[in-house]
């Protein structure tokens, strides 16, 4: 049987699908080559994308640090805060204007060391924004310093000798304070990390997804790790467990890395509660 | 398209096809979308992009338009459309 002939089907004014969600006069971005950031920001627009919600609806917010240059390069409503600062920001627009939907967009340093406490305060009470954190184990801006993140042994620039402290375990922190979202993808796992960051996005509640990502220069480098090497240690040492028991999921690549969904749960959110106590709003 | 084991009905079975678009001058050479691309599609290029950096070429015309490079891409700098049969349109 004949097969009929096949025609290119070219998306018409569009010359790569996320050009209208992109500051394309801001391209190409700051991110070195082999950088997993720019993969996980393409992720994140193509979830946002996917949700069908009006880009109007949408807010973007970042701290200082590479990752944190997210919200410079979106084309919607955005705002580049200080270090560690994007959360208290997310949560003025949230509460300002509760029908946005706030998407955090920031590194492992921004959020868990100088930010730490902004972002335990917001998980425990349940703000209903969208917290997805690059982690690259690394201050990736500032020349490589060690992070909160940064793997026990490995090398920094200041701890040249290797990490003496051990890296907190990011989604049981998240899960402890109260996060009612809690997932861990790398940026090789692009599929799963997008269709996550598009179920945090419609879940009502704090979410939180850690996205593993390579830094080749300030990280990979001193830590005999060729981006490529980073992929494949993402694709042979991890294993998806999704509700697995968040005390288990603390990264050690000489075993398994544990990926999946950890946490989905529904409780009321800061502005409903806010709302019914203090506006007299009902939540229907 | 190469098989593992050819399928009984394989002149019933429509597979979707692709093309693969690169954008040549945005690439960075991180090579990930020829690494990680399960048809074999892609190969560095022997050409230099106006940065200096090796861009990604067709090797085979073998895609399946899953659009898992583009979503892999830091830059994005590649992106799939599908290929439709003309009676189906
Ligand atoms: C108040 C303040 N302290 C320190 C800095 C310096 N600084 C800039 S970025 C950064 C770390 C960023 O690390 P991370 O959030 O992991 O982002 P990455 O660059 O790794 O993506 C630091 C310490 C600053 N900008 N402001
Ligand atoms: S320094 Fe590291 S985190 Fe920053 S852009 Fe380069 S590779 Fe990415
Ligand atoms: S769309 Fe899929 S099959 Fe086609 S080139 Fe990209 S990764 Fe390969
Ligand atoms: S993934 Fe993007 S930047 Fe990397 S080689 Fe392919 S086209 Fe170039
Ligand atoms: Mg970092």
């Amino acid at each position: 049987m004949g097969k009929p002939a096949l025609k290119e089907v070219i998306p018409e004014s569009h010359p790569h699908p996320l050009e209208d969600l992109v500051r394309m006069d801001r391209i190409p971005h700051i991110w070195c080559s082999g950088c997993g950031t720019g993969s996980i920001f393409t992720a994140c627009l193509t979830a946002m994308k996917n949700t069908g919600i009006d880009y109007n609806d949408f807010a973007m917010v970042s701290g200082i640090g590479c990752s944190g240059r997210g919200a410079g390069y979106i084309n919607i409503d955005s705002f580049h805060t200080t270090h560690g600062r994007a959360i208290p920001f997310a949560t003025g627009i949230k509460m300002a204007k509760p029908e946005t939907n706030v998407i955090v967009f920031s590194g492992d340093g921004d959020l868990f060391a100088i930010g730490g406490n902004h972002f335990i305060h917001a998980a425990r009470r349940n703000m209903d924004i969208t917290v997805i954190c690059v982690n690259n184990f690394i201050y990736g801006m500032t020349g490589g310093q060690a992070a909160a993140t940064t793997p026990h042994n490995a090398r920094s620039s200041t701890t040249m000798g290797g990490n003496p402290e051990s890296p907190f375990n990011l989604p049981l922190l998240a899960y402890a304070a109260g996060a009612t979202y809690v997932a861990r993808w790398t940026m090789l796992h692009s599929r799963d990390l997008t269709d996550s960051i598009e179920e945090a996005i419609n879940h009502k509640g704090f979410s939180f997804i850690e996205a593993l990502s390579p830094c080749p220069i300030n990280y990979g480098r001193r830590n005999k790790e060729k981006p490529l090497d980073s992929l494949k240690l993402y694709h042979d040492r991890t294993i998806i467990k999704n509700n697995a028991d968040p005390g288990e999921l603390a990264i050690d690549f000489r075993k398994k890395v544990i990926l999946g969904k950890f946490v989905d749960v529904e409780k009321p959110c800061h502005d409903e509660e806010y709302g019914r106590m203090y506006l007299g709003e009902t939540n229907e | 398209m190469k098989y593992w084991r050819v399928p009984l009905d394989l002149d019933e079975v429509q597979v979707t096809r692709g093309v693969v678009h690169i954008i040549e001058d945005r690439c960075k050479g991180c090579g990930y979308c020829i690494e990680y691309c399960s048809r074999g599609v892609l190969e560095f290029s022997k050409e230099f992009n106006k940065n200096g950096y090796h861009p990604p070429r067709v090797k085979a015309e073998d895609c399946l338009n899953c659009h898992y490079c583009e979503l892999l891409c830091p830059e994005f700098a590649i992106f799939s459309t599908e290929l439709v049969a003309e009676t189906a349109v």
